[in-house]
């Protein structure tokens, strides 16, 4: 807790955008330690694998495509500090009657709480409960989530995709060299790891019932290995592997998985997201639900995040090409 | 069917949102989105007969019944809601394909499409929900989309603009998280009907109180509510036409209806207006907003600005109605939610025509526009005097319902200031139509022509929906009665 805070003041302090966002980093490792600790450990992992790498790696190319330091600015933003102050004396004025941390008297640990935690294994045989929370109970929610960051991707790529930029034609690799080609160790180890990396991700996906994980976090484990490839073996060797317009394609499918399992019970008459309609018996057919729709998640993050990263780094090659 | 169509309406755009990727030629994509769009329309007006014959309409996501899973619950004001936001979008996307191809580079245009019917679905999926975790994350998805579409605006400023707006809100969801966070603590739930029953056993605890004020100050960000609307004039205009136009139509309506649904629905009237003083906040900060975003808008040069503060001003109008906090206002806030998405929208596809001719919106430009562009000038007049108030129009009937609450107050003083805010929009229309009619043309707009019909067209429709519910008040004023009775009855 001291070292997110000290960490937060070193963040409004340095002038350095490197070093911002290096602090940034390790304030989402903090934060993630933090969630381990409080016993939200899915949460603590999506917190590594998004805050710590993904958001570091996408704000890092944006420095190198603006430059690194913040320009000076001699104003005292006295009125921002009045406000942020009131908003901050307000919420300790509210949390100051909360009911205490982890009693269990708390309202939150005795309406729908322990229900959650009574009933769920019962009715749908997931032994983790938050997979249980999140893909059944409240499975529409977790659907708004993927078209979030579905739509996230295609903003991007709405903005950064512009014809004149982007390098459609496949270019003589010998042109444009890897960014690492004088790294051996980095590219016999990278080699070694991304196969490791890419299978972690798969068992992350498929292991969301009984243990931490989902198809959020394999989406993003996924990703960050295909990062790691493009970063050391540069992006028309990644773009060869899988081109933006499929990552396009497949970010969408991976939504249509999630709303076809929900339309499918639509057309058997049920409700909406109503997984009862899969199979003969409830349990398995909430075992079958659950994945169909972790799978569409882990399809759509996965690809989202390269076409996020891709369209970065698409627009530093043709800067560096311009120039 | 019947059953199905709460979800219906939202998953229908949500659905073929991502379909579009897979569909490829433009055009066929924008008849997609187009049917799509219709399709929601005819679904909401199903279910607001529904409601009417029926009432409340529940509907459980996944089958697990609230509050251990999500639920839908529409009841007239939603159904109301949806049937403005559904008709209204389905209304500018006939007219996009025209405006929408001249604004941005050809390869995007899927891409638009596609946040085009994200941003919908998720203005309608905040309007169906019964469950506030579920209509944050709608409101999510809405926003993202519509940060998206004001940054592909061809003006180079529209970038910042949408920089601004994604900063200012993101500020405001994160304001309105704090405050469902604290709602959750204290309750334990977060279905709308279960909270609003918890709720009352919690009612003096401080934390709530906080949350409340957190929920509030968030939503005002939202809906522009004076001294918190500074994003939205450049949001708005430098948006591509038809975003701008969706935009202001429809986006400050959803986040003045979760604001009411909050106040009246969850917290109720008697915890919302007297451990507060939010009922004076309002009418403050409404009339504060009437008269300094008139006289702003008095002095814009950019016509797609002025009309901007004018809906910032016609914002406050409707929170000035709320805080009246009497039948007649509220009646007078839902009348203008129906209204002021018919004038503005029919005002910023006419400009929409305008800017697909002139390529500019600048006042200057405007002059001699009155003989080339006669239709299109025509609904610009025929929209402002709407703006104003003018009897015949929809704006006098809203007017009417804000005078007579005011009064029923015994607030006549107040009565005169909405007076003089009136006339203070009649200033700045009458500097479009100066400058449209009155001012010789210059040379090199000669060449200048009508708008396409692709354009005109749905401007008219919207025109003379303007006079029509301004003469025919049967609808809107039988709906916006029976969702005011409903409101202030159900609280508890």
């Amino acid at each position: 807790m001291c070292f997110l805070l000290l960490t937060a003041f070193a963040i409004t302090r340095a002038h350095d955008l490197l070093a911002t966002v290096m602090l940034l980093s390790i304030y989402s490792l903090l934060c993630a330690s933090f969630f381990v600790v409080m016993d939200a450990v899915d949460v603590a992992f999506t917190e590594a694998a998004v805050g710590a790498v993904v958001s570091t790696l996408l704000l890092l190319s944006t420095l190198s495509l603006t430059g690194r330091f913040e320009k000076p600015q001699r104003e005292k933003p006295l009125f921002g500090l009045i406000i942020v102050l009131t908003t901050g004396a307000l919420l300790i004025y509210g949390t100051l009657q909360m009911p205490p941390f982890g009693s269990a008297a708390a309202p939150i640990h005795q309406h729908v709480g322990s229900y959650y935690i009574n009933q769920s294994y019962a009715e749908t045989g997931i032994v983790n409960l938050v997979t249980s929370v999140l893909a059944s109970y409240r499975g529409y929610d977790t659907f708004g989530e993927l078209v979030v960051i579905f739509t996230a991707g295609v903003g991007v790529l709405a903005l950064l995709s512009s014809q004149k930029s982007y390098p459609i034609a496949p270019i003589d690799k010998t042109i444009l060299p890897a960014p690492m080609k004088q790294h051996h160790i980095l590219r016999v180890v990278s080699k070694m790891l991304i196969p490791l990396i890419l299978l972690f991700a798969l068992y992350v996906q498929f292991h969301g019932h009984t243990g931490p994980g989902g198809g959020f976090q394999a989406g993003v484990i996924f990703a960050s290995a295909i990062v790691l490839y493009t970063m050391i073996f540069g992006l028309q060797a990644a773009l060869d592997v899988i081109s933006v317009a499929w990552l396009k394609l497949f970010s969408a499918f991976g939504v249509l998985i999630y709303s076809s399992v929900g339309l499918l019970s639509l057309l058997s008459g049920e409700n909406f997201l109503d997984y009862s309609v899969l199979a003969q018996a409830p349990i398995e057919a909430q075992h079958l639900g659950t994945l169909a729709v972790e799978m569409g998640i882990g399809i759509t993050v996965a690809s989202t995040i390269m076409l996020i990263f891709f369209s970065f780094s698409g627009q530093m090659h043709s800067i560096g090409e311009a120039q | 069917m019947i059953a199905q169509l709460p979800i219906l309406q939202v998953i229908v755009p949500l659905v073929a949102a991502p379909l579009c990727l897979f569909i490829g030629r433009p055009k066929l994509v924008w008849l997609f989105t187009l049917v799509s769009s219709f399709m929601a329309f005819i679904i909401s007006v199903v279910l607001l007969q529904q409601v009417m014959t029926n009432g409340t309409i529940i509907y459980s996501l996944g089958g697990w019944s609230a509050p251990i899973g999500i639920e839908y619950r529409i009841d007239y004001l939603n159904a109301y809601l949806s049937l403005i936001i559904s008709a209204t979008s389905s209304i500018i996307l006939l007219a996009a394909h025209t405006s929408i191809t001249a604004e941005i580079e050809e390869s995007k245009l899927t891409l638009f499409y596609v946040l085009f019917l994200i941003c919908l679905a998720g203005m309608l999926g905040i309007v169906a929900s019964g469950d506030v975790f579920n209509v944050f994350v709608f409101l999510e998805i809405s926003a993202l989309a519509s940060y998206s579409l004001i940054a592909l605006g061809s003006d180079r400023r529209a970038l910042t603009a949408a920089l601004r707006y994604l900063l200012v809100g993101t500020v405001g969801a994160t304001f309105i998280l704090i405050g469902i966070g604290l709602m959750y603590i204290t309750t334990g739930t977060l279905n709308m009907h279960d909270l609003s029953l918890q709720l009352v056993n919690v009612a003096d605890s401080r934390t709530l109180v906080t949350a409340f004020s957190f929920f509030t100050v968030g939503v005002c960000l939202k809906l522009a509510l004076f001294p918190l609307h500074w994003w939205l004039p450049n949001a708005y205009s430098f948006a591509p036409s038809v975003v701008g136009a969706l935009l202001a139509a429809t986006a400050t309506k959803v986040a003045i209806y979760i604001l009411l649904r909050f106040i009246f629905t969850i917290f109720g009237v008697e915890f919302s207006f007297s451990i507060l003083p939010l009922q004076y906040i309002l009418v403050a900060l409404g009339l504060a907003g009437i008269f300094v975003a008139s006289i702003t808008a008095i002095y814009q040069q950019d016509v797609k600005q002025l009309f901007a503060y004018s809906s910032v001003a016609q914002v406050a109008y409707m929170m000035l109605a709320l805080g009246l906090n009497n039948t007649s206002g509220l009646v007078a806030t839902l009348l203008h939610l129906f209204n002021h998405a018919l004038m503005k929208g029919a005002l910023f596809l006419a400009l929409a025509g305008v800017m697909y001719r002139v390529g500019s919106v600048q006042l200057e430009h405007f002059s001699g526009l009155g003989q080339r562009m006669p239709w299109t000038m025509a609904a610009i007049v025929i929209g402002g005097l709407s703006l104003v108030g003018l009897p015949l129009t929809v704006g006098f009937i809203s007017k009417w319902y804000l005078l007579r609450a005011t009064l029923e107050n015994g607030w006549w003083p107040m009565a005169v200031l909405i007076l003089i805010g009136s006339l203070l929009s009649i200033v700045y229309v009458w500097r479009i139509v100066e400058a449209a009619y009155f001012t010789p043309s210059v040379e090199s707009s000669s060449n200048i022509k009508e708008a396409p019909l692709s354009i005109l067209l749905p401007t008219w429709l919207l025109v003379l929906a303007n006079l029509y519910f301004g003469t025919d008040t049967n609808f809107t004023v039988t709906i916006s009665n029976l969702t005011a009775q409903y409101l202030l009855g159900a609280s508890p």
